[in-house]
């Protein structure tokens, strides 16, 4: 199923799909403002970190990207929510190259860290929202601790934290409905995380406030 | 022989302006390195780059000229409804709020006057509190309908006025006068009185207008600026069917309620606790810091070219 020319067949239509839409949409539609993307220039793999309020915070991220670097950008999306069906399942792995991660019922063999870890060990990036759900925007929830364990296990991990401002404002949770509000996204500079996970974490939560005040 | 339209004699006025503002600058900056040119010379790059647009806008085809004032709209709008409070049950009507702004142009572009002129005005007006009302949520209700409809008016209804002169075609008197030479005029004159304000102001500026208002605006600024704005207008005198009198009148009515317009919007934007309405422009701001004034000399100049022409 996995063969080379499918995959460069998948590669190809997500990045039409950001060429054609979603660029054009951030661009004229939201008006989507950026700071620090220089940030991003880090070489793969890394974890990019951020708050969750919308299903926009995947989309704006992943349109700051050059194209040709979107095929090794992974993001982590929960398993039973964009599994429900197999039309999600299948558009969530064409267009955005997502790894299903198990919130629920985990089995050991798909373990969240584990198949993470795998995913940076053979190259990859990963894009994490550590609050494992969308949260109302305003405010930075409580932050799950797998980023922790991914940084305990992988020495020198480098990992990139990012705010992303209004996005609920402009698609909340629930809605279908897109209202142009602008939205801004900044990135802190690259780093790595150091202590027990509990420090990690609010290392993590520090950059991240940081970038909220702006 | 050649025929030269108006349109194409202006484009020649405006370069000159830029050229010899450009030229000042660099002079400015070599006999008086001392000072900071930077926001100055930002601030006419960006001229150059919105008389550009502005002027491919309206010379191309008067469809891509409604497509321009329609994104202007657009972008005036979100620039205002971003900065202001919004709840989570605003949501469905500030998304029908800014479908309001193709149908708005949709109707210039028809040419339906009167449906152009209820639209907003009437049927969103009539419309979006009941969709407030329909999400459920008593609690600042009066405030949301009436900020939605605000910015509907200003930047939607007030900014369409420049996609409906467009439509005066019928041969006015005067040679190749028509819709789009009375948009440039009256794009120019506004736009000349906002930077001769703010020139005077700086320049001569003493007694505070609206101190608490906008501490920058002067009685200096305000006179000289209006003064010599319609002074300049009778440059530009080819561009309307008007005598030289009645340009003088039009272009004084015009930097006056220029004036209102950036006024309100100052009122605006210290009401919400902010500088700029966006970054888009550099040196300027948002867009809605620089069509403020329009806001208000677009209606009041169609109206009058309507009941007078």
């Amino acid at each position: 199923m996995s063969g080379t020319s499918t995959n460069r067949l998948r590669d190809l239509a997500q990045i039409l799909f950001f060429a054609l839409l979603v660029r054009p949409f951030m661009a004229l539609f939201i008006g989507l403002r950026v700071r620090g993307r220089e940030h991003l220039s880090v070489p793969d793999p890394f974890v990019l970190v951020a708050n969750h309020s919308s299903h926009l915070d995947t989309l704006s991220l992943l349109s700051l990207f050059p194209l040709g670097r979107l095929c090794h950008l992974r993001p982590c999306a929960a398993a039973d929510y964009f599994g429900r069906n197999r039309a999600v399942l299948w558009l969530s792995r064409t267009l955005f190259n997502i790894l299903p991660i198990a919130r629920e019922n985990i089995r050991p063999e798909d373990h969240p860290i584990q198949r993470m870890r795998q995913t940076l060990e053979s190259g990859e990036s990963l894009l994490l929202f550590p609050e494992g759900t969308r949260g109302k925007g305003s405010e930075i929830g409580e932050l799950k601790s797998g980023v922790a364990y991914l940084a305990e296990q992988i020495p020198g991990l480098t990992v990139v934290p990012a705010y992303l401002e209004n996005m609920a404002r402009a698609l909340p949770k629930g809605e279908y409905l897109p209202v142009p509000f602008f939205c801004e996204v900044r990135f802190a500079p690259p780093r790595r995380l150091s202590g027990t996970r509990e420090q990690m974490l609010g290392q993590l939560r520090n950059d991240m406030e940081a970038l909220r005040r702006g | 022989m050649i025929a030269f339209s108006p349109i194409l004699i202006m484009g020649v006025v405006i370069a000159a302006i830029l050229i010899a503002a450009t030229l000042l600058v660099a002079v400015l900056r070599r006999t008086r390195p001392g000072k900071d040119w930077s926001e100055l010379s930002a601030r006419i790059r960006s001229w150059w780059v919105m008389a550009g647009v502005f002027f491919a806008a309206i010379l191309v085809d008067s469809r891509v000229s409604l497509v321009f004032f329609a994104f202007l709209s657009f972008w005036a709008l979100k620039e205002f409804v971003t900065l202001i409070e919004t709840r989570p049950a605003d949501h469905r009507a500030l998304f029908w709020a800014f479908l309001a702004v193709p149908v708005q142009y949709v109707l210039v572009g028809m040419g339906w006057y009167g449906m152009f002129v209820l639209f907003i005005p009437v049927y969103m007006f009539l419309f979006l509190p009941l969709r407030l009302v329909i999400a459920g949520e008593a609690t600042g209700f009066v405030r949301s309908a009436s900020q939605i409809q605000w910015g509907l008016m200003a930047f939607v209804f007030g900014l369409s006025h420049l996609g409906y002169l467009l439509r005066f075609d019928e041969p006015l008197p005067g040679r190749g006068v028509d819709g789009r030479t009375l948009v440039l005029f009256l794009v120019f004159v506004t736009e000349m009185s906002d930077v001769l304000q703010y020139a005077w102001g700086k320049l001569f500026g003493r007694h505070k207008i609206l101190p608490t208002i906008s501490p920058n605006k002067t009685w200096e600024g305000f006179v000289g600026g209006i003064l010599s704005a319609s002074a300049l207008s009778l440059l530009v005198r080819f561009l309307t069917p008007f005598s030289v009198w009645e340009t003088l009148i039009v272009a004084l009515l015009i930097c006056v309620v220029g004036f209102f317009g950036g006024a309100v919007m100052s009122a605006v934007k210290r009401d919400l606790g902010t500088k700029d309405f966006g970054s888009l422009i550099p040196g300027h701001g948002g867009v809605l810091d620089r069509v403020d004034s329009l806001c208000y000399s677009a209606p009041i100049f169609f109206h009058y070219v309507r009941y007078f022409h």
